[in-house]
């Protein structure tokens, strides 16, 4: 019983994880219409600024907000010079967005590849977060719990903030139409950078709360986009709530999956994709598509 | 309601008459491409058969992208799993790769069947997640069924026989296929998939069910992708998860976009100048990927028409793509 519990907060420690990945992926989506591919590749990129920034500096905290903030920068870069230029494509603008982040995909494998080699490496967990909390009878290790707290007040504030406050209400308005939005006054331009921005920032945000845990390594961009993928198919594309079940879901059938069945796992994930799309197509909180 | 497509055409029909300088030269490359084992090495042979068996890889790709417009990231389960028929019939039963083959493409026929059902059903933005999703699976699979597939470790295929006739067999598939392929696009079926690709809504409402014939083209594209995967497996004599993997989709998606989406002969030349530069570049540094991601994203951005597009607008005006 014990072991199952503990299995649960695993499983519910990794769905945190996705949740960041998948609520930033859903995020832009629902803006852009552009599926950013890359976006393992911010998660992963922000595992490696992070493990930079605690080599030179050993200090976590400083690689906790400063290798987002790092990535905010580029994606918002990115978004500028790379995708502005095709909104204005008439026709398949967003598919050329789309295999423009498959472009994106190599060139920053090749980049971490060839600074920090191929090995897995590790961030070593901050000292204030070494050892374990008890937990309804159960020992979690602080730094799972501290991911756990992360995932649910980001996901909180970001429900607040698109929900209740006015930056949230141009946000709606813009995923709505975004030629009114623009129409009646809001810089729909500058709010598709800052979503792409923050949606890179949140992967490498969870990048580098990973990075103690499961290590930093060159193809954990494609381990993640593959689950981010999942959860935002099970889930429904646009949908933060659906974003949050499907990555608790994914989560704890990872997690058993790994401690039941080794061979079996990723079965297990695609038994409960298909078995969701069969009933759901458009996933369990997605809005059916006009197009 | 049963329906010719004849008048849904637009100016999409590679049969319109090709024109007489472009025969000539397609026959001419043609010509000297059958001429190439007589005078090139080994090494050369090699790689002119590896881009050969890649233009079918492309081609197949390039129906869905190009012509359905479908954005698959997944066609490497296709050139996978007819590699793997191969080389696991070879290997474990002692089949003859041309059976190997045969079976390659009676298994990912019902394969595209299964995938492409889902795939398909939730359609737009999550075909190119499912395609890439379940692409990731068999190779996962690849790499966990260790008793079958050998794992990490790969599988040795049986070989076709010589350099020389494997480059004839490869050359002569890739005629058929691409002689397969025209009359595909110009028939009814293939006009109707460019009318989806145009405007599915519109096709829909001409009482078309345009799922049923994504499908047709998903299942016609996986199985053309599995003779490439299984052509692979006799001319290179060993397989490896790398065939299964999400950079061997990647690659093909370059391959058509480079040399031009929406074309048969496009898809060729981006085969071939891709294979080129691979093989140049991979000499000379290890930033091989860097270079790709770069001119991908710089081919979508600027170069959108592809190298085969650009030749036409510039030598034969008046031809639209």
């Amino acid at each position: 019983m014990q072991l199952v519990g503990f299995q649960i907060l695993n499983g519910l420690v990794y769905g945190m994880l996705l949740f960041l990945m998948s609520a930033g992926l859903s995020l832009i989506f629902g803006l852009m219409r552009v599926l950013n591919l890359a976006h393992g590749s911010f998660y992963m990129l922000g595992a490696f600024f992070g493990l930079a920034i605690v080599r030179l500096s050993g200090n976590y905290w400083l690689a906790f907000f400063l290798a987002p903030l790092l990535v905010v920068v580029l994606g918002a870069a990115i978004e500028m010079l790379f995708l502005r230029p095709l909104y204005r494509r008439e026709h398949e603008g967003h598919l050329d967005q789309m295999l423009l982040t498959v472009g994106f995909i190599f060139v920053f494998i090749d980049i971490v590849r060839s600074v920090w080699g191929g090995d897995v490496l590790g961030i070593e967990t901050p000292d204030a977060l070494t050892g374990a909390v008890s937990f309804l009878g159960l020992f979690l290790p602080k730094y799972r719990a501290f991911i756990i707290v992360l995932g649910l007040a980001l996901g909180i504030t970001m429900w607040l903030l698109i929900e209740h406050s006015r930056l949230g209400a141009k946000l709606r308005a813009g995923v709505d139409d975004a030629d009114m939005a623009a129409g009646v006054g809001i810089n729909v331009s500058r709010m598709f950078t800052w979503t792409f921005a923050l949606g890179c920032g949140l992967a490498a945000l969870a990048g580098v709360a990973a990075g103690p845990m499961l290590g930093v390594h060159a193809g954990m961009d494609l381990e993640i986009l593959i689950l981010t993928l999942l959860v935002v198919v099970i889930g429904g594309m646009g949908s933060l709530k659906g974003a949050l079940v499907a990555s608790i879901l994914i989560g704890e059938a990872d997690t058993f999956g790994k401690a039941y069945f080794p061979e079996g796992t990723m079965f297990l994930i695609y038994v409960v994709m298909v078995g969701v799309l069969l009933f759901r197509p458009t996933g369990l909180f997605g809005l059916r598509q006009h197009e | 309601m049963s329906k010719r497509a004849g008048s849904v055409v637009n100016a999409d029909s590679p049969t319109r008459r090709m024109p007489s300088a472009g025969r000539h030269a397609a026959v001419i490359a043609l010509a000297a491409l059958a001429l190439v084992p007589l005078w090139l090495g080994d090494y050369g042979r090699s790689l002119v058969t590896e881009t050969l068996l890649f233009c079918i890889f492309a081609m197949s790709l390039d129906l869905l992208m190009g012509y359905t417009g479908l954005i698959s990231f997944g066609h490497a389960a296709f050139f996978g799993v007819g590699a793997y028929t191969v080389a696991v019939l070879g290997a474990l039963f002692g089949i003859h790769p041309v059976l190997g083959g045969l079976a390659a493409v009676c298994l990912a026929a019902p394969l595209a069947v299964a995938i492409g059902f889902f795939c398909i059903r939730a359609s737009g933005v999550y075909f190119i997640m499912l395609t890439l999703a379940f692409a990731q699976l068999l190779y996962t699979v690849a790499i966990k069924w260790r008793s079958v597939t050998g794992g990490t470790d790969g599988l040795v295929a049986p070989r076709l026989g010589s350099g020389t006739e494997t480059y004839c067999a490869v050359l002569l598939m890739l005629v058929i296929v691409y002689f397969g392929m025209r009359r595909l696009i110009a028939s009814p079926l293939g006009q109707v998939l460019v009318g989806i690709r145009e405007n599915e809504a519109r096709m829909r409402a001409a009482g078309y069910a345009t799922a049923r014939y994504k499908l047709i083209s998903f299942v016609i594209a996986g199985c053309l992708g599995a003779i490439a995967g299984a052509l692979f497996a006799m001319h290179n004599g060993f397989v490896s998860p790398a065939v299964l993997f999400w950079m061997l989709s990647g690659e093909g998606m370059v391959m058509v976009v480079l040399g031009g989406t929406g074309t048969l002969v496009g898809p060729m030349i981006g085969t071939a100048v891709f294979l080129l530069l691979k093989h140049f570049v991979s000499i000379h540094s290890s930033h091989w990927e860097l270079l790709l991601g770069a001119m991908f994203i710089a081919c979508v951005m600027f170069f959108k028409q592809g190298i085969y597009g650009w030749l036409r607008e510039r030598w034969l005006p008046g031809s639209r793509p």
